[in-house]
């Protein structure tokens, strides 16, 4: 690993003052994500600044809305009684992320920051328009199995890792992100963004900005919610294609649903127009099967991940049949 | 296993060799950013690029008091400073959990956590577990189970399965396997494992 400059703060205020000093400068929270792709070469900060001390680890309830701070580990998330009351949804997807050991160190604005998994990204010695603008995208036309189906461009292929961003596209988050200047909330859908041509980009936070909490509003979802994620192996690898489903049943009819995707695009993927259709209907497997066939409209395979073309709409439906099956 | 980690008598050790050959690869390595400022004879740039940082931390119930460079990980603080050679390098990019040790009494990956994110912390590795000549009871299970073959997971699966059990992750087989999916073995002793682990959960442990 290529050395770099260490410092330690315990503000949000000298957290950022600290960062807008030096533009080769990044946060360090739990590392997980960083200090790989450190070690792999991927990236290398001239100065990392240990967020940790940071006081941003409250999970709470004020008003109708939870507010999770940046800094909460995964676990911490995941395991927290007022989450897995109100939004066993979020709770779920962490639980399918990662490993214990992973989930006690990484932090929810760390896994909004994580990169991509891909391959070509990864290898240095591989063109990537992601890691290096300009030198190609090694996927198309490669080995391409895990990527994108929703949203490419020719400049990349990837995908979002995160379980945990599928599942807050779905519930609606705010993300709050400080900067000198003050606070500005993001729609959590807004926050990450697709490749176009500037694929470097995974998101739209600022390089003078921090992400300092989230906040939830609190729904009627919680009894049937469900989170789906379909892998290589049975657990703690990254997802083929994963789908955060959630419903309010009233009078057999949906009053309300969020349906997201993972594993197929390079933001979390929201089904607005799959929600749209289920709205008012009744929750049968044929209107299931329905908005799993809109969600697949501008679908598009790269060839060895031509299969998501059949199991992404699998997996909604499958997401939606146990979420109403929740008593 | 164990041969591996022994010093050799006769000549350099192997673990002599890797060091040296390291340290020339390291020379090898020398950050582009750190020629450019010894280049333009920005010597305190240079100084600080390399500065080491203090580093307070409590090893097996042992306070240490070091400084060390930012880049050197909790795993190779333990390994190749402390000579605590229990904690295995696998992967050393957090996919094996091999690495696993305790942080004030939470499982984590050494190998990507930086020795300088722990100031202050409690750590506790695979030798710290047992009481004097007294195994801790989850190697006993081990023992007694067959949790390993060739054993280089093991005291990675050991720490796991210690906080496995400590975070009530135990009601059934298949919520074992689940918390325990961040360890590898590649001899695929799982079953066994899991039957260690179900016996110490059962048994009421305290760690």
């Amino acid at each position: 690993m290529i050395n770099f400059q260490y410092l330690r703060t315990t503000s949000t205020k000298s957290a950022l003052s600290l960062l807008i000093k030096d533009k080769n400068s990044k946060f360090l929270a739990g590392g997980t994500n960083l200090i790989d792709l450190m070690k792999r070469g991927v990236t290398a900060p001239e100065k990392l600044i240990d967020i940790n001390h940071v006081p941003l680890k409250q999970i709470e309830l004020v008003g109708d809305k939870i507010i999770i701070g940046a800094l909460a580990s995964n676990t911490a998330v995941a395991e927290n009684t007022l989450v897995k009351e109100k939004l066993p949804l979020l709770a779920m997807a962490l639980n399918a992320g990662a490993s214990a050991q992973l989930r006690n160190v990484a932090t929810v604005g760390g896994n909004m920051m994580q990169r991509t998994r891909c391959g070509y990204f990864y290898d240095t010695e591989m063109p990537c328009n992601k890691r290096q603008p300009g030198s190609g995208c090694g996927a198309i036309g490669g080995f391409n199995r895990m990527h994108a189906i929703f949203g490419t461009s020719d400049k990349c292929i990837a995908v979002h890792p995160s379980d945990m961003c599928v599942a807050l596209v779905a519930l609606d988050a705010v993300a709050v992100l400080a900067s000198t200047k003050g606070e500005r909330k993001v729609l959590f859908q807004d926050f990450h963004r697709l490749a176009g041509d500037t694929p470097q980009l995974d998101n739209n936070l600022k390089a003078d900005e921090m992400i300092v909490r989230l906040e939830i509003p609190v729904n009627n979802l919680a009894k049937n919610s469900n989170y789906l994620k379909v892998r290589d192996r049975a657990s703690y690898a990254f997802a083929l294609v994963s789908v955060a489903a959630a419903l309010e049943i009233s009078n057999n009819k949906i009053s309300d649903v969020r349906l997201a995707m993972g594993g197929v695009a390079h933001k979390p993927w929201r089904l607005t127009a799959s929600e749209n259709f289920l709205k008012g209907k009744e929750p049968s497997l044929e209107n299931f099967e329905q908005a799993a066939k809109l969600a697949m409209t501008d679908a598009k395979g790269f060839g060895e991940n031509d299969f998501k073309l059949q199991m992404a709409p699998n997996t909604i439906i499958e997401a939606l049949t146990v979420a109403k099956s929740k008593a | 296993m164990q041969s591996s980690d022994k010093e050799s008598n006769q000549g350099d050790s192997r673990r002599d060799f890797l060091k040296k050959s390291s340290l020339i690869t390291a020379i090898a390595l020398t950050p582009s950013v750190a020629v450019k400022a010894a280049e333009n004879q920005a010597d305190e740039r240079f100084a600080e690029l390399f500065e080491k940082i203090p580093l307070n931390i409590t090893v097996n119930n042992k306070a240490y008091k070091t400084s060390i460079e930012p880049r050197v990980t909790l795993l190779d603080y333990l390994r190749e400073e402390l000579h605590l050679t229990g904690t295995k390098k696998g992967c050393d990019h957090g996919q094996c959990g091999a690495c696993t040790v305790h942080v004030n009494g939470e499982r984590v990956n050494s190998c990507l956590s930086l020795a300088v994110m722990n100031e202050g912390k409690k750590i506790t590795t695979i030798e710290g577990l047992a009481k004097a000549e007294e195994l801790h009871p989850m190697q006993a299970a081990f023992i007694k189970h067959d949790g390993f073959q060739c054993g280089y997971c093991t005291p990675g699966q050991i720490m796991s399965a210690v906080a496995c059990v400590n975070e009530g992750h135990t009601n059934s087989r298949a919520e074992i396997s689940e918390y325990m999916s961040g360890n590898i073995c590649r001899c695929g002793a799982y079953p066994n494992i899991v039957d260690a682990i179900v016996e110490v959960s059962k048994g009421g442990m305290k760690a």
